[in-house]
Formats: structure tokens, C-alpha cells, sequence
């Protein structure tokens, strides 16, 4: 029996500190990405990725609002924020989002039952995130071209983020 | 900085690193894929697999005894739907190397006595089957473990103790007897005998108030839903007059028999079931839920029948494979569809059975609700001939029955129905529900559609579900979930607090601090005052009403734009609710601003409880107002309560956690008045004068139910109160039964 065909994942759903296949649970696994922008070493990276309790989410539509966010992710348990993803120079609505929960088993369950599902007929892909801190842009495509409208968000109550949830609105009716 | 990947890997850079990891981690951890991976899909049949995996065990056993051990030992706790793959392995080191065989059994009974003593009942149940299919590998001596069921039974005898602590027992032994009843009826019968009598006994005895706060449905057609040892009990019954004989479990020791026959066995030692303690906690009784028959598949294999031991067989492993697969959906969803003998049975209804049954399990779901959607997607995709109309006939059969369903189990439903149609672009034939457009919309059926249908638009949006419904429909579809602003139009001139509401807009709009809003809101009269306060920060009901609406309106666009909102008035928020009837003004005004998006109202409430802006107890009071009568029985309100005594509850307990007896002290005062005033107005619930037919007392009483059975933990710290608030004479029959069947509960 050849010892390379380790299961990718070995199907043992439940925790158990004597099984050393089953230390991490193939789908909370983190993926290749590391942000090559924040000057933090990859060994800090991956401590603070196994701590977060903020998912990156991509493949959304560019309708989809903070709203079924809120909704499809809520039902992993309760939402601290939710950071829409903007594209800063066309001031266009993006198609990736963050989630912060405020607990990490919370955000867990989503990674275990909501990536790869359907959000507004749209394959939703979630992966872990650092999290929002100084200093860090928000973007995982090309660099400089899209900021989360959080910057834009913290300021006058009543005006809205650029782009994005204007867009959406005005698709829909909604004001 | 290099990227260094994430891979296991060596990738060059430390190649001494690698020297140094011993031979032995990665035998051990080859060890564990083998064993793991055995019985799996393979080129080779099982028994040559097994047999080879003996073989390469036993040869690894004078360096990685322990290691086997502790591998074999979790597998059984861990894999139980496949038992006995794992019980013919032993059977066959047992064969080869019998003193591994007696350690074996040894470090067995010490995880038995460590599971019960951790209070892990439900992992107990399988060490205990795995030990009795021991019995069917030649590893364990028949006498022996009919001597440890007697043992298990006699515990029925005991007193002063809970019965379910009896329960389990008695479960534990019934349960293992589709594996090895046979086996010891034919070397112990009279035994056998004995400890079925004094079960028998017992089981009428016991009291079964609990049954109807389990019950998904209250009817009892056309399946009756039956408590779990009732239902037991009746499966090895009818198990006893077939002669034990019993076709649907693989048993891979039966090819090995002339081996395994030459093994000799070794004898369990007397087993004393551990005392009842105080920190004992056992598992909760539970209703067998049962939607399908023979019938209902009519073309396909027959179903075997409610008291069929296959039935029970087949439940009990597409349980274990959930439980230990729920994580990955996907492997989930492959282990549940090659389940083996699925030829022979109508596998598409037992799964979706299952699956329901855990999703509708009362007080709460083995797992996250969530899961169960995403798992019945993740099955759609892979059988998409059968399994989507299977689904389908179940949504049917579940709205049918929807007059008799249980309140949180209907709302497990909508919660379920509305994310799997976001899933597949809400493609439903709503007309062949056309039934519901003409009943009294209080009822179950037109309920059910609104709240799917609000809930279907919370993962879209408004015009989406105008087009999917037929237009029949419209009356139950929700409204456009836009704010109402008081002081918007032109009409609202003459409305008080009209002129400092627009000075408001205009201070928000160019970023005024939470001082220069204080000085605008001192202008404001208070109409339930005649002389001013010294600070006139006292409650005034017109202040909070122009302050919230007017930043709440230009807050609208989003939940951020909102909950920035909150943060940057915190002070103001704060300062205008610090009194109780401030806290509860402000959520009437919330309310009024956003009574057509409950979505919107749940996450206010949600935030405003954290940053301390109201507290519990004002929720509380809010729910149970005459405000929200209209919207009493509306699932958002309920969800909000829900999700309110989780915070209160956790806020609790992490205080404890922090050892701040102040603080604590404090807390539990909280605590303590928050449960007072939610008992008070959830028994005052029937004093409304209405009929107790209607729908909405059973939304009511069911709803109670639920407060209790959910969060049972904080309720019984509290249960001397309640009983001197609930045992009055005045106390309606209906709520005393709830209390009482809670407290039959863990009794």
C-alpha cells in the first residue's frame, strides 16, 4: 500500500488529538495566497490566518449587496462587519467581499459549509483573511486598483460608498 | 522575503530538517492512513485487504504496539459506521497475537470508563456495539458481555438518580443487540431472557412526559412519531420473533470463520457502571421522526417498515456517516450515496429521512442548520436524476402537514426552503400551494409562504421575488423594505419636532460631533414635562423620536452606513436611553422607521445590544409591547428574542470566566430580572382572551416551549423562581404542562 496516497482529506469529521491526518480539517485549510503587500513574514501570516475570524469572499455578483451578505453569513452565526469591495480607480462595484464574525468557530463554520455554494446565482468562494489593520490594503488582484469602501464608509452618515452600492441600487429600484 | 509555500513538502531550502523527522513519525503516520483507509473503495475485495492489513499490523506490533492500540481504540469511537470492518480486523490480530488481543479489549474498557466519565454518552454507545460485535470476531466471550448487560439493565434498579442516566443504559445495551443478539441468545438465552424481562419492566414503567416537547408533529398520522426506546424496544422485539435473524449489516468476519473460530477469546472484566455524580450529564430523550413508508417509493426497493431493525440500522449509520463527515460536504455526500446494500433499499428517501430528522431535532440540530442545506445541495449535484424529486416530494409532504408541525420546526423549514431555492434561481411551482391564498392568513400554510418568501428576498432582493411568484401571490409577498421617515414630506410640517429634525439633517449631513447634536436636541420640548430639567437629559420621548428617525433615515443606504451611525452617536444614543423607558423609546422608534425591513431591525437591535445602548431586559419588554402585537408571531421577533438571551447568557459567562465577582454579581441581577420579565410576559401570553384553537396560542405555547428547550441551561439556574412565579393558581393548564414537560426533560 503506497504511503503517497495519503487521502487528501481523511474523513474524520470530529476532533481528535490522536489522529495526526486529522489536525486540520482539509476545508479550513488555508490556500496558497499570502498578501504580498503587507510587510508581515509568511510564518506570521499563517499564525495570525489560523486565528482570523475574517473570511475573504470572492466570485460575487456585482449586484450582490452587504445585506445578503449579512443574511447568508448570518446564518453561520453574528457578523461584526461586513467590508464590500470597491474598485478605487473606476469606482466600480467589485466582486469580492470580507466577513468578520466575532468568533472564530463562527467563521469556521462558514469556511465548512458555505464556500463553493450559490449566492445571487453566483459560485461564492471563501477563504481566510487577516483582517482589517492599518496599513493593509484590501485588494487580491492587481495592485492599486481596488480598495474596500470602509474608507469611504467611516465618514459622512448619509453619503454613500462610491460606486458599488450606488450601482446596486440603482439596478434595483432600491433608495 | 521568499514565498515559502505551503506544502508538507521539502522544498529545498532545509535539507537537514528533514534528516532529522524520524522513520518512526512517518511509519505512525502511514499506520494511520492504512488503518483509516481500509474499507474504502479499492481494486482489491475487502477481505484481501483486511487480511493484508493484519498482516502488516501484527508485523508492526513489537515497535508500534501503543500506537496500533491507541489507532484501533479511536477508530472505533470515531468511524462506527464502520464497526465492523474494524471488529473483524481486531478479530483477526486477535487470531494471529492473542495477548494484543486481551490489550486491546483492556484499553477498550478504560476508553468506556473515560467516555462516561467525560459525560460522552453518544461515543459510549459505540464502544459498547463495538465491543459486543467483539462478541461475532471470537475476541470477547459471550458470558461475558451478556454479564456486562446485566450489569448495564441492573442500573434501572437504582434510585434517587435521573432517568435518563437509566435511559442510557438500558439504550446501550438495546442497541448493540442488531449486531449480537443472536450470538448471545444462543449461548445465554436464559440470561438473555432475564435482562429483557427486567427491561421490559422498566420501560413501562418509566414516565414519558417529555414526548410532545419532542414531537415534530402532533399528529400521529400517518406516521406516529414515537420516543426513541419505545421505538427500540419494538424493533428488537419483532428482531427476537424473526430469530434474530437480521440481513441488512456487513459482517466481513463471517469469511473468515474457520480463523476466526480457532481464536480464543478472552473474558471482559466486570464492568460496574460508573455512580451518578453531580457533573453527570446524560443525552436527551428523543422522538423518532419518520416522513416516509413503502408508499411512498412505490417502483423503487420496499422502505423496510418503523419496526424493522434494518430501519433502525440503516439510521443509525447514515447518522454516524453525518456526524463524521459534516465538515466536508462533499465526501459526505459521496459516503452517504455508496452506502452498501443501497440496491436493495430506497436509499434517496432514507438519506433525505435523516437528514430531515436531524435538521428538525428538537431542542436543536446535532449540527448547524446551515449544514443540512448545503448538504442537501451538494446531494442534488451528485445524483441529479433522483435525488432532486425525492427532495421535492418532502418539501410537499412537509407543507401538507404544516397545520400540525411544531413552531420552530416550521421555522427550521422556512429557514431551509428559502436557502435552497437561492440556490437553484428559486425555480418552485408556487400554484399547486394556491390552497394557502384562501385561508385565514394567520394559519400555518400562509404564514409559511410570507416568511419563505421574506426570507428568499433577503438573499435577493425585492423585484426578484415580484417575478418568481405568480401574481396570485402578491398579497403574501413582503413589503418593499424601505425606511419611513416621519418628517420626510411636506405634510409633516406641522408635526412636533419637525424644525429640530430638519436642523439635524443639515448638522449630520456636514459631520457634527456628538456635542454640537447635544446642543440642538436641548431645544427640544419634552411634552411629558411642564418645567424643564436641570440638565434636560431626563427621558424625553420627542428628543429620542427626532434624533433616531432623523439618522437612522440618512443612515439608510446600508447596514455599515448604519451601524457608523450608532458608533459615531454612541454618546448621544447613550446618554438619551440611560433610563428604561428611554432604552425601550428608542427601539419603538427604530421600529417605526424600519417596520418594513425586519432584517434591518434584527441587526439594529443586534448592535445596540453590544454597544450597550439598550440592554435585554428592554428587548424584553419591547417584544412583549402592544407595538409589536400585530408582529408578535412573526419569525423575526422570535429570532430576535433567540439570539438576545444567547448574548445575555454569554455575556454571563464570560464575566464569569473574568472573575470580577463585582461585576459577576451584577451580571447575574441581569440575568435573573431579564428571565423574571420574559416568564411574566410568556405567561401572561394567554390572558388575551383568545380561544386556545387558534393558531396563534399554538405559535405561542410553542414558542415557550422553545425558550425553555433552548436554552435549557440558563432556565434551570434559574428554576426555583420560576416555580414560585409559575405554580399560581391563576396558571393556565397549557403553560404548566410546558413547564412541566421541560422539567420531565432531565428528570
Amino acid at each position: 500500500m503506497d504511503c503517497k496516497q495519503l487521502p487528501s482529506r481523511y474523513p474524520l469529521g470530529t476532533v481528535s488529538s490522536d489522529l495526526r491526518i486529522q489536525q486540520g480539517d482539509s476545508s479550513l485549510e488555508l490556500s496558497q495566497y499570502r498578501d504580498q503587500h503587507f510587510d508581515v513574514d509568511d510564518d506570521e501570516q499563517e499564525k495570525s490566518l489560523k486565528e482570523s475570524s475574517t473570511l475573504y469572499v470572492g466570485n460575487l455578483s456585482f449586484h450582490t449587496t452587504d445585506k445578503q451578505i449579512h443574511e447568508l453569513f448570518g446564518r453561520c452565526g453574528n457578523t461584526k462587519h461586513v467590508f464590500m469591495g470597491v474598485d478605487k480607480i473606476k469606482k466600480k462595484a467589485c466582486s469580492f467581499c470580507f466577513v468578520e464574525y466575532y468568533d472564530r468557530l463562527d467563521a469556521e463554520k462558514a469556511m465548512w459549509c458555505l464556500n463553493g455554494t450559490s449566492l445571487d446565482d453566483h459560485i461564492i468562494h471563501t477563504d481566510w483573511d487577516l483582517g482589517f489593520r492599518e496599513g493593509r490594503r484590501y485588494s487580491r488582484g492587481q495592485p492599486g486598483g481596488q480598495a474596500s469602501n470602509v474608507f469611504c464608509e467611516d465618514s459622512d452618515v448619509g453619503r454613500g460608498g462610491s460606486g458599488k452600492q450606488a450601482q446596486a441600487c440603482d439596478r434595483r429600484g432600491i433608495h | 522575503m521568499s514565498r515559502r509555500r505551503h506544502s508538507d513538502e521539502n522544498d529545498g531550502g532545509q535539507p537537514h530538517k528533514r534528516r532529522k523527522t524520524s522513520d518512526a513519525n512517518e511509519t505512525e503516520d502511514h499506520l494511520e492512513s492504512l488503518i483509516c483507509k481500509v474499507g474504502e473503495k479499492s481494486a482489491c475485495s475487502l477481505e484481501s485487504n483486511l487480511e493484508g492489513l493484519a498482516g502488516v499490523l501484527e508485523a508492526d506490533l513489537p515497535n508500534y504496539k501503543s500506537k496500533i492500540l491507541r489507532l484501533l481504540c479511536t477508530v472505533a469511537r470515531l468511524l462506527p459506521e464502520k464497526l465492523t470492518i474494524y471488529t473483524t480486523l481486531v478479530g483477526l490480530l486477535n487470531a494471529r497475537n492473542y495477548n494484543f488481543g486481551g490489550e486491546f479489549v483492556e484499553a477498550m474498557i478504560r476508553q468506556l470508563k473515560e467516555s462516561l466519565k467525560a459525560n460522552n454518552y453518544n461515543e459510549a454507545v459505540y464502544l459498547v456495539r463495538f465491543l459486543s460485535d467483539l462478541v461475532n470476531c471470537h475476541v470477547i466471550a459471550a458470558p461475558s458481555m451478556v454479564a456486562m448487560f446485566e450489569n448495564f439493565v441492573s442500573v434501572t434498579q437504582e434510585e434517587d438518580v435521573p432517568q435518563v442516566r437509566r435511559d442510557w443504559y438500558v439504550y446501550a445495551f438495546l442497541s448493540s443487540l442488531p449486531w449480537v443478539g443472536k450470538e448471545l441468545y444462543e449461548k445465554k438465552d436464559a440470561e438473555m431472557d432475564r435482562i429483557f424481562a427486567n427491561t421490559e419492566s422498566y420501560l413501562k414503567r418509566r414516565q414519558k412526559t417529555h414526548v410532545p416537547m419532542l414531537q415534530v408533529w402532533t399528529a400521529e398520522k400517518p406516521h406516529p412519531q414515537e420516543e426513541y426506546l419505545d421505538c427500540l424496544w419494538a424493533q428488537i422485539q419483532k428482531l427476537k420473533k424473526d430469530r434474530w435473524q437480521e440481513r441488512h449489516i456487513l459482517r466481513p468476519y463471517l469469511a473468515f470463520d474457520s480463523i476466526l473460530c480457532e481464536a480464543l477469546q478472552h473474558n471482559l472484566p466486570p464492568f460496574t457502571p460508573p455512580p451518578h455524580t453531580e457533573d453527570s450529564v446524560y443525552p436527551m430523550p428523543r422522538v423518532i421522526f419518520r416522513m416516509f413508508d413503502y408508499t411512498d417509493d412505490p417502483e423503487g426497493p420496499v422502505m423496510p417498515g418503523s419496526h424493522s431493525v434494518e430501519r433502525f440500522v440503516i439510521e443509525e449509520n447514515l447518522h454516524c456517516i453525518i456526524k463524521s463527515h459534516w465538515k466536508e460536504r462533499k465526501t459526505c455526500a459521496a459516503q452517504l450515496v455508496s452506502y452498501p446494500g443501497k440496491n436493495k433499499i430506497p436509499l434517496n428517501y432514507h438519506i433525505v429521512e435523516v437528514i430531515f430528522a436531524e435538521l428538525f431535532q428538537l431542542p436543536a440540530p446535532p449540527h448547524i442548520d446551515v449544514m443540512y442545506t448545503t448538504l442537501l445541495i451538494e446531494l442534488c449535484k451528485l445524483q441529479p436524476g433522483s435525488l432532486p424529486q425525492v427532495l421535492a416530494q418532502a418539501t410537499e409532504m412537509l407543507y401538507m402537514r404544516l397545520d400540525t408541525m411544531n413552531t420552530t420546526c416550521v421555522d427550521r423549514f422556512i429557514n431551509w426552503f428559502s436557502h435552497h431555492l437561492s440556490n437553484f434561481q428559486f425555480r418552485w411551482s408556487w400554484e399547486d400551494w394556491s390552497d394557502c391564498l384562501t385561508q385565514d392568513p394567520e394559519s400555518p400554510k400562509p404564514k409559511f409562504v410570507r416568511e419563505v418568501l421574506e426570507k428568499c428576498m433577503r438573499l435577493s432582493y425585492h423585484q426578484r421575488i415580484l417575478d418568481i411568484v405568480p401574481p396570485t401571490f402578491s398579497a403574501l409577498c413582503p413589503a418593499n423594505p424601505t425606511c419611513i421617515y416621519k418628517y420626510g414630506d411636506e405634510s409633516s410640517n406641522s408635526l412636533p419636532g419637525h424644525s429640530v429634525a430638519l436642523c439635524l439633517s443639515v448638522a449630520f449631513k456636514s459631520k457634527a460631533t456628538n456635542d454640537e447634536i447635544f446642543s440642538i436636541l436641548k431645544d427640544v420640548p419634552n411634552p411629558n414635562q411642564d418645567d424643564d430639567d436641570d440638565e434636560g437629559f431626563s427621558f424625553n420621548p420627542l428628543k429620542i423620536e427626532v434624533f433616531v428617525q432623523t439618522l437612522l433615515h440618512l443612515a439608510a443606504k446600508s447596514f455599515s452606513h448604519s451601524f457608523s451611525a450608532l458608533a459615531k452617536f454612541h454618546e448621544v444614543f447613550k446618554t438619551l436611553a440611560e433610563s428604561d423607558e428611554g432604552k425601550l423609546h428608542v427601539l419603538r422608534v427604530m421600529f417605526e422607521v424600519w417596520r418594513n425591513h425586519p432584517q434591518m431591525i434584527a441587526v439594529l437591535v443586534d448592535k445596540m445590544i453590544r454597544t450597550q445602548i439598550v440592554d435585554c431586559a428592554a428587548v424584553a419588554n419591547w417584544i412583549f409591547s402592544s407595538e409589536l402585537s400585530r408582529d408578535f408571531t412573526r419569525l423575526f421577533v422570535w429570532e430576535i428574542l433567540h439570539s438576545t438571551i444567547r448574548k445575555m447568557n454569554k455575556h454571563v459567562l464570560k464575566i464569569q470566566k473574568e472573575l470580577e465577582e463585582a461585576k459577576e454579581k451584577l451580571a447575574r441581577q441581569h440575568k435573573r430580572r431579564f428571565i423574571m420579565i420574559l416568564t411574566e410576559h410568556l405567561v401572561r401570553c394567554e390572558t388575551d382572551g383568545t380561544s386556545i384553537l387558534t393558531p396563534w396560542y399554538k405559535n405561542c405555547i410553542e414558542r415557550l416551549q422553545q425558550i425553555f428547550l433552548q436554552h435549557h441551561q440558563i432556565i434551570q439556574q434559574y428554576m426555583v423562581t420560576l416555580e414560585n412565579l409559575l405554580f399560581t393558581a391563576e396558571l393556565d393548564p397549557h403553560i404548566l404542562a410546558v413547564f412541566q414537560q421541560f422539567c420531565a426533560l432531565q428528570a
